[in-house]
Parts: C-alpha cells; sequence; structure tokens
C-alpha cells in the first residue's frame, strides 16, 4: 500500500506481500493443546455412549460379571508410573542431557506396552469367555471406549519409538525439544482420559 | 489474554516451554497414588453403600483430573497468554452440555417409550386369567 502503488500505470497491489516474523513452531504448542481438546470431544461422545447404553445388557453378562478390579488397578497403575516416567525424561531434557532422555522414554515406553498388553489380555480373556462387542449395547459401547483410548496409547508408543530415532540422529534440537513437549502433553492427556475409564466404566460398572 | 503470547519470544529464537520440575512430578504423582488408590480400596472392600461410594469415586476422579492438569500437563491461567485455559474451559462446556443432555434425553425417551411387543404381550397375558 505504498504511495507509488497509486500511479495509473502500474496494477494496485491489494496483498499484504510483506514477509511477517514466524519463528518455527511459535504456536505448536498451542495448536496441540487445541487437538487434544477436540480428541476430548471424541471420548466425551464415547463416555456419553457408554453412559445411555451401559446399563443394555440384552440379557448377557453384566459389568459385575466380567470386570477384575485387581487387572484394572494393575493396569491404571501401569499407565500412572509411565506417566511420571515421561516427567523424568522431561526434566533430564531441561538439563540437556541426551541419553537420559533416551533412558526415560525408553522406561515410558516398555510401561505403556505393559498396560496395552494387559489390556489386550483383558479383552482376549472377554471374547473368549463370549463377551464380544455384537453380545450387547453396553459391550459394544464398552470395547469401542476402551478400545478407542488403547489405540491411542498404542499410536503414543509408535511416536515414542519414532521420536527416540529423531533424538539419537538429532540431538536435542529446539525441533525435538518441541516433539518431547507435545508427547508429553499427549502422554499426560491420555492418562487423564483413563482416570475417567476407570472411574466410570470399571469401578462404576461394578457397583451398578 | 489478547496480547499476543509470543510477542516476546519473536525476539530470540528459543521457543517458550513450560518449565517442569521434579516438586511437581513427584507432588503429582504422590496425589494420584492416593486419588486412586482409595476408589479402588472403596470398591474392592465395601465399607459403604453402593450410592455413598460412587459419589466419592467420582469425586475423587475429578480431583485426580486437575491434579494431572495442574502438575503433569502444567496448566495455569497464564500458560499461553491464556488461550489454553480458555480452550479448555469451552471443551468442558461442551463435554457437559453433550454428557447431561445425552443422559437427559435418552433417560425421557426411555421413561416415555411405547411398550415394546414383547413387553404388551405379556402384559396381556399376565392379565389373561
Amino acid at each position: 500500500m505504498s504511495a507509488n502503488s497509486l500511479t495509473a500505470d502500474e496494477p494496485v497491489s491489494f496483498y499484504q506481500l510483506d514477509e511477517q516474523a514466524h519463528p518455527e513452531g511459535h504456536s505448536t504448542m498451542l495448536g496441540f493443546w487445541i487437538y487434544l481438546m477436540s480428541d476430548c470431544l471424541i471420548f466425551a461422545i464415547l463416555f456419553a455412549c457408554y453412559a445411555v447404553l451401559g446399563g443394555s445388557y440384552a440379557a448377557g453378562p453384566a459389568p459385575k460379571d466380567l470386570f477384575d478390579l485387581k487387572l484394572i488397578a494393575l493396569n491404571t497403575a501401569m499407565l500412572l508410573f509411565s506417566s511420571i516416567t515421561y516427567g523424568f525424561a522431561v526434566l533430564q531434557m531441561q538439563q540437556g542431557k541426551v541419553k537420559g532422555v533416551q533412558l526415560w522414554l525408553a522406561v515410558t515406553g516398555l510401561f505403556g506396552l505393559a498396560f496395552l498388553g494387559i489390556e489386550l489380555y483383558e479383552f482376549h480373556h472377554l471374547i473368549e469367555i463370549g463377551a464380544t462387542p455384537q453380545r450387547s449395547a453396553f459391550l459394544s459401547a464398552f470395547f469401542t471406549l476402551v478400545g478407542t483410548h488403547g489405540l491411542h496409547v498404542t499410536f503414543g508408543i509408535i511416536w515414542l519409538a519414532t521420536l527416540m530415532v529423531q533424538l539419537s540422529k538429532h540431538g536435542l534440537i529446539a525441533a525435538n525439544k518441541r516433539r518431547v513437549m507435545c508427547l508429553s502433553m499427549f502422554w499426560h492427556f491420555l492418562d487423564v482420559v483413563w482416570i475417567g475409564v476407570f472411574t466410570f466404566v470399571y469401578l462404576m460398572g461394578v457397583l451398578r | 489474554m489478547s496480547a499476543d503470547p509470543h510477542a516476546e519470544a519473536h525476539g530470540h529464537h528459543e521457543i517458550e516451554m513450560p518449565h517442569a520440575t521434579m516438586r511437581d512430578y513427584v507432588i503429582g504423582f504422590v496425589l494420584s497414588v492416593i486419588l486412586t488408590a482409595i476408589p479402588f480400596w472403596l470398591v474392592m472392600t465395601m465399607p459403604l453403600s453402593a450410592g455413598t461410594t460412587g459419589a466419592i469415586i467420582m469425586g475423587f476422579a475429578v480431583a485426580q483430573i486437575v491434579v494431572h492438569m495442574i502438575f503433569f500437563l502444567h496448566m495455569t491461567p497464564k500458560a499461553e497468554g491464556g488461550w489454553s485455559l480458555t480452550s479448555l474451559v469451552f471443551t468442558v462446556i461442551v463435554v457437559v452440555i453433550m454428557l447431561a443432555g445425552s443422559l437427559w434425553v435418552m433417560h425421557h425417551l426411555n421413561t416415555n417409550m411405547m411398550p415394546m411387543p414383547h413387553e404388551a404381550t405379556s402384559q396381556v397375558e399376565g392379565q389373561a386369567p
């Protein structure tokens, strides 16, 4: 919009062509947070489905007959441990120690795998005794909600492994630090969702 | 709130990230263990009635979610110039409307629904003799 563009010969420019300062990744953290909030809405819908359908057993098994709380307590412990070990990885990153970050990320990944293993064992057991997703509306809603959370953990572990490769290749560069912080948010967010799952699905289910 | 949260970061290269401390993680972890163990213990041993236990464990879940938000996700009113908290509050409002609305609507549909065919026949059979 400079004065010389007002002469009749030159075309008038209505676009802002000047480059603005956009440091790389300056809005990644907020953007990722907003992604997590939209993920939160997916889980809210699945929780609402479970809340509506959770009592429709179609003369099939009820939560009381199916859930083993000791197994769920173990599962919860695995996820909680993985949360604090991820915290240790972030602390090591703040001190600039690549090896420390990778060690704690590996420990986090192992706890994540343990969680998934226990959950798959539970699903396998349920399907084996005939409590499949097709059996009743309650079981459809249950497998969808808990399975979606499990899928998120699976993708979290894949991301974690990818991040460890990136760290070993490039070290603690700014981009990798950003990625560690984004996965940190993702991982802790999954633990927050799990609080809702074990309270609302498992504990309330056994009470019902 | 309306100020650009990244205005200060423009000058230098480092991106503003929440600063985590060992103290935060340890406090968060200990609180989480307590807030998880008590609900499991309450449900597994059942010292109270089902209704009271249900109300207590829901309270503990909300408390633990807040603990995770503060100590693990480093949520503060000032994070990202307030936009993190704003989007969180918006999400919570949408979630509450969706959950409460779904339950309310479906409950009313259930209570006001016409009797299903098999229920109707069983009622007729019950009245027949």
